[in-house]
């Protein structure tokens, strides 16, 4: 290795420790603050809560009000919405794909309903589905299911035009370019969209807990809110940052183990 | 010698919604085995609709297209396009894949011409890993996994710089002539027309017809560099040209 090869490498290197360093500093840092302004009174630690409170919380939610069984509600509908959401988007695009007339006749629904709030639908959904899990779900499908179509059909339509004309000049079926052209070519497309659509759907079923009200974070969160328990407030969403963190981050694993 | 084809009055008309376009207009010739032949012309006259109506991509409006009994078209594109998650040599397999010939005396023809021209070594390496000259190479042995009778090649060298360009249009030349090939190319490049065909078509401008045919006849017969080099070579060139520029 030459030196100047090592002194770039140093710089990388001095470069990553300088960005965890500060990171670490701002998290630090933003803890001590709140602590501080809530002790003081500066803000009103009724309402906002301060670190040390949150942590008490946290210990007492874990004793007394089953915090795991709701985390795991919140996990469990996430995943269940993740996967379905991204095996109907698949599907919903090769068909959307395959048959362009079709495409060209849901477009403007799709995009009506992709610009509507879909939290208007929420009544609505709790009156079809009932007050309970499968509402829950179709929240974060409502949420999760368009985008989802909407990044795998443009990966799809992205492909190399002379890609499908040499399928073309081999006189392929249509199911031979599907399966061995479009679907292995847009595999970079969906894996990426992995991502989006894990954030998507926590929203949704966050959503779907604030509308139904029987376990899970969003409840605990909405319950804290109609109890005036502030403290239970901002744990359930320090609880929900840490976990939307932490799925991001596997999603994120997977992506480069599947992208290898 | 043994005729492949015949084209009678082929001509092919495109709807736009303003407008109707004549592609190509009564074109007439034939294709005989082991024939090399080009076809020049302006930009967008119609050459690429041409050969896809010949491979059946496309279809005709009117005219006559006969062909010999089982005649198989190997159709060589344009852009050198591979499948990047697949082995160079399973790109090459590719055509035998999908009409599902992949049988074993196939795939070892396949890679005997792997080792015939040059390509052993990168069999197994991911395309991405080749330079174009190479990837042009083997496009061409996809196209001749499939043992056409006759290969049709759409401005196969347009990708490549000028030095491969002129390397590999002898090589594919070679492997062409060596394989008893029937050769129809479709160029830009007038210098490439002499110097590699038998025979060359010129079209005119839309609606394209048939302005005139030459057949090339060399002092002696060489690769196409050499034939660059060729008596004739100015006087074709010369006469193609003017039939390019001039327009009547
Ligand atoms: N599928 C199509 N629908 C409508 N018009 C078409 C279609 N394909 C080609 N055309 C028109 O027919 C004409 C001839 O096209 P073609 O691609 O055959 O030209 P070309 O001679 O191969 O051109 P180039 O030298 O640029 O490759 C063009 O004007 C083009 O716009
Ligand atoms: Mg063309």
């Amino acid at each position: 290795m030459t030196k100047e090869h090592q002194n770039y490498l140093k710089k990388i290197k001095r470069e990553k420790i300088i960005v965890i360093t500060f990171q670490i500093l701002i998290l630090v840092g933003f803890l001590i603050l709140w602590e501080i302004l809530s002790k003081y009174k500066i803000i009103n630690p009724f309402i906002f809560s301060s670190p040390s409170k949150v942590i008490e919380t946290i210990k007492n939610l874990y004793l007394n009000y089953n915090l795991i069984g709701h985390i795991l509600t919140t996990l469990y509908e996430t995943l269940i919405a993740f996967i379905l959401g991204i095996s109907l988007s698949f599907i919903i695009a090769i068909i959307l794909y395959e048959f362009k007339i079709l495409n060209k006749i849901v477009d403007p629904y799709l995009t009506m309903l992709n610009s509507l709030p879909k939290v208007a639908l929420g009544p609505l959904i709790i009156i079809i589905a009932g007050a309970n899990t499968k509402s829950i779900i179709v929240m974060a499908l409502l949420i999760n299911l368009i985008v989802g179509i909407m990044s795998i059909y443009n990966g799809f339509n992205n492909i190399d035009k002379d890609l499908i004309k040499l399928f073309k000049t081999f006189n392929a079926s249509r199911l031979d370019t599907l399966f061995k052209l479009t679907i292995p070519a847009s595999y970079k497309t969906i894996i990426s969209s992995l991502k989006l659509n894990i954030s998507m759907t926590l929203i949704g079923v966050i959503m779907g807990e604030f509308l139904v009200s029987k376990s899970g974070l969003g409840y605990l969160i909405i319950y804290g809110t109609q109890v005036f328990n502030l403290d239970m407030v901002m744990s359930g969403i320090v609880i929900l940052i840490v976990i939307s963190f932490i799925l991001y981050k596997i999603i994120t694993y997977i992506e480069k183990k599947l992208l290898k | 010698m043994n005729k492949l084809l015949s084209i009678t009055n082929l001509s092919k008309n495109y709807y736009h919604k303003k407008e109707e376009i004549s592609a190509i207009k009564d074109i007439s010739f034939s294709l005989y085995e082991g024939e090399f032949v080009s076809i020049v012309g302006p930009s967008g006259c119609g050459k690429s609709t041409l050969l896809n109506i010949l491979t059946n991509m496309d279809t005709k409006t009117t005219g006559n297209i006969n062909l010999k009994d089982n005649l198989k078209f190997g159709y060589m594109l344009q852009s050198d396009s591979m499948l990047s998650w697949k082995k160079v040599l399973d790109n090459a397999l590719l055509g035998l894949e999908i009409r599902k010939e992949k049988t074993k005396e196939n795939i070892e023809y396949v890679k005997n011409l792997f080792t015939k021209y040059g390509l052993k070594e990168f069999m197994n390496k991911y395309p991405d890993e080749l330079s174009g000259g190479m990837r042009q190479r083997v496009a061409l042995i996809r196209t001749l996994a499939l043992k056409p009778d006759i290969l049709i090649l759409d401005e196969p060298f347009s990708k490549l710089d000028y030095q491969s360009r002129l390397k590999v249009s002898d090589d594919v030349y070679k492997i062409i002539k060596e394989e008893g090939k029937t050769a129809l190319m479709v160029t830009h490049d007038l210098a490439e027309a002499i110097s590699i065909s038998d025979r060359v078509i010129v079209l005119s401008d839309r609606p394209c017809i048939i302005k005139n045919i030459y057949q090339i006849k060399r002092e002696k017969e060489g690769t196409p560099i050499e034939n660059r080099k060729d008596k004739n070579f100015a006087y074709y060139y010369d006469l193609i040209w003017k039939d390019l520029m001039f327009h009547d």
